[in-house]
């Protein structure tokens, strides 16, 4: 399989064109005339101070906004997503900073939640729900036992990895992680930095929306970078150093030998 | 993706008694509570509060707030209120008897007692019910009141629609057949409620073996045999238990005359009869079978509790939550309209009062049975024990000839201490 460098010197259609989105929130422009792009097997890490947009970005493609304007294309195809359950259909699977976990039900009611599996009589299959995310849960963290219990009983890498599943589980191509090693420890932080890498081993295009320079250096392809709503710029993550990507966040200045 | 097998199932430790059952210990608690209030109230009253009469009484002065209270679980369970059930129940009480007494008979000219009346009376209770209940998610859920305010709204409008539409007057005596839904005046006799008592003890024992025969399938951990053997050896205790006490009450030798002449005949020397299941209770049973089954094993139910848990986490999940919403509403009008056939069909007749203060009942039933008003827990068969209980204390009370505003007082009480009660289990339990 080509690499997602080589795809995008050839000119090949990314999986994902986000163009000249915009999106105000009473006034405040959250997001303006951003643009950015994934490819297959790419990882694309979005920095920016808090407030820079980045997630507001993000969530117009899970769907969580709608956008002022701008377009978004998939493979190419100009797509709608005015919901999450839009987003969905694309296999656009987002794992939220807040985990978006139902405090009261279990791992598995999590993972098949908007997507339960049902019986012939079109009842809910909860035993079958549980052996897949048994499953998926012995690939993701063999540790996991609590499958019965409401995740509120679990610790947060738990509920991580109950957040994680549900994203690729569904035949992701398109995975929007938002600060995905936030409540981690530094055992469970190298998990996800191996999955990151498993995934895009299977060519799933991944935007990592991340505090941590360091992080994004050690897990991206590319980077954008955001400041105060507006696109600072999208460098190759080979050809800057960890300064020239703080210099951007901190001063909205592009390094100039940096062109991607 | 490494290739790894699936998860181990960790062996068992030993357990307690209790613990292999896998017993609720909250259901556990609540039966508790109300055999205590029941063997209380009978010694109290030399006997009588546990009689096969006061029984069935009790149980049909329950299926109205107990229909309704476990709609009410939906809809607090989703974090909103209903406080227009009552209300909302005696507007589809005044419809169905205009329906019934004026409508069908004068209008369409059916005339009295005609074979329809019931049927078209009692769909148009129930679209009525659901329409007003859908209109009113509606503006919860897209219109985005909350629905405190809608349905104190609604308490005031359809209260007095109900007044309107009567003109404040009492309709009776309604269609003979339509007053089968009540009480004493359709119950299904002492072999047809052996049949029911019978099919459902084995419908319930089936349940639990396809339950258990499901989780070995998929190698999950079962509780031993025996443990389920006792389960199932309590529930049909249960279901045939309740069956008998109602069908011991006899039906009173009066009554059973006239039933007799009304068919031609003449009753035998010596005849007697038992009551047996009524029709009402019938009803409730099979509003609570259906209602546990939406909760537990249907999309709808998963996403009514999973709204309840985390609302933005289910909108991000695919689910609609507004049109969730009118759903939980309409099919808690769909029950107060339910619970309006059952109500006037007892009284014989629509009241201008009737339904009065059943939001309260309603509410009180579903929190006493353990429904969290944050939103996120609750169980129909606690609501229906919640139901059960308010209306044993108030019956016992009354029986015992304790004053009226005492009554109150303690049900009040009993409330407020029921869901401290609650919080404290829920805090051991160390769920939030």
């Amino acid at each position: 399989m080509k690499s997602a460098k080589q795809l995008r010197a050839e000119g090949a259609t990314p999986l994902v064109e986000m163009k000249d989105i915009s999106i105000a929130f009473g006034g405040v422009k959250a997001v303006d005339h951003v643009s950015v792009d994934l490819y297959p097997g790419e990882v694309v890490g979005l920095l920016g101070h808090n407030g820079a947009g980045k997630s507001t970005l993000i969530k117009v493609l899970s769907g969580a906004y709608k956008m002022d304007s701008g377009e978004i294309r998939v493979d190419g195809e100009k797509v709608e997503i005015t919901n999450p359950r839009d987003a969905r259909a694309l296999n656009i699977e987002t794992i939220y900073q807040t985990l978006a976990l139902a405090d009261n039900l279990d791992a598995t009611s999590n993972l098949f939640l908007g997507r339960e599996m049902v019986t012939p009589f079109g009842l809910v299959n909860d035993a079958a729900m549980e052996a897949e995310c048994r499953k998926i849960m012995g690939k993701l963290n063999p540790n996991f036992r609590k499958f019965n219990e409401p995740v509120s009983a679990l610790s947060g890498g738990q509920r991580q990895s109950v957040a994680i599943a549900r994203a690729v589980y569904f035949n992701a191509r398109i995975l929007i992680m938002d600060e995905p090693t936030a409540a981690l420890g530094p055992h469970e932080t190298q998990m996800v930095a191996e999955l990151i890498q498993q995934l895009k081993a299977q060519g799933i295009g991944i935007f990592l929306i991340d505090h941590d320079v360091h992080a994004v250096m050690k897990l991206c392809d590319r980077a954008s970078v955001m400041k105060n709503g507006q696109l600072v710029g999208t460098v190759d993550i080979e050809d800057v150093t960890d300064d020239d990507l703080l210099s951007m966040i901190i001063l909205g200045k592009k390094p100039e030998h940096a062109t991607a | 993706m490494t290739e790894t097998a699936s998860q181990p199932i960790p062996e068992q430790p030993k357990r307690n008694l209790f613990q292999q059952l896998e017993l609720d210990m909250r259901l556990l608690g609540m039966i508790g509570a109300f055999a205590i209030l029941c063997i209380g109230f009978n010694i109290v009253t030399d006997g009588r509060f546990l009689t096969s009469r006061n029984i069935f009484n009790l149980t049909i002065q329950t299926v109205s707030v107990a229909i309704m209270a476990t709609g009410m679980v939906f809809v607090i369970v989703t974090r909103n209120i209903d406080l227009s059930v009552g209300a909302l129940l005696a507007t589809c009480s005044a419809v169905m008897a205009m329906t019934q007494t004026e409508f069908l008979p004068d209008v369409l000219g059916l005339g009295l007692n005609h074979p329809a009346t019931w049927a078209v009376t009692v769909v148009v209770g129930l679209a009525c019910g659901t329409l007003i209940g859908a209109f009113q998610g509606w503006m919860v859920g897209y219109l985005t009141i909350p629905a405190f305010i809608v349905t104190l709204g609604g308490f005031l409008v359809w209260r007095n629609v109900a007044w309107y539409l009567t003109s404040g007057q009492t309709i009776g005596p309604l269609d003979s057949t339509f007053m089968i839904f009540g009480g004493t005046n359709g119950t299904l006799g002492t072999f047809w409620s052996w049949v029911v008592g019978l099919v459902a003890a084995v419908l319930g024992v089936m349940a639990l073996f396809s339950s258990r025969r499901a989780k070995v399938r998929h190698g999950f951990p079962v509780k031993p045999a025996w443990a389920e053997a006792v389960i199932a050896a309590i529930i049909c205790a249960a279901i045939l238990g309740f069956i008998a006490v109602l069908n011991a009450y006899e039906i009173p030798t009066r009554r059973l005359e006239r039933m007799f002449e009304l068919r031609g005949e003449v009753m035998p020397e010596g005849y007697t009869s038992g009551y047996g299941l009524p029709i009402s209770v019938l009803i409730l049973i099979a509003v609570a079978v259906v209602m546990t089954i939406i909760a537990r094993r249907t999309r709808l139910g998963r996403y009514i509790f999973a709204t309840g848990g985390n609302p933005d986490a289910a909108e991000l999940s695919g689910i609609n939550t507004r049109w969730l919403t009118v759903k939980v509403f309409a099919l808690m009008g769909f029950l107060c309209g339910l619970s309006a056939v059952v109500a006037s069909a007892r009284l014989a007749n629509h009241s201008n009062d009737i339904g009065t203060l059943d939001e309260l009942r309603v509410i009180a039933a579903a929190v006493i049975g353990g429904t969290a008003l944050s939103g996120g827990f609750g169980t129909i068969y606690g609501a229906i024990l919640g139901a059960l209980i308010m209306q044993s204390l108030q019956s016992g009370m009354a029986m015992v000839g304790v004053d009226a505003p005492l009554q109150n007082i303690v049900v009040g009480t009993v409330l407020v201490l029921a869901v401290y009660i609650d919080i404290v289990y829920r805090k051991r339990l160390g769920a939030k």
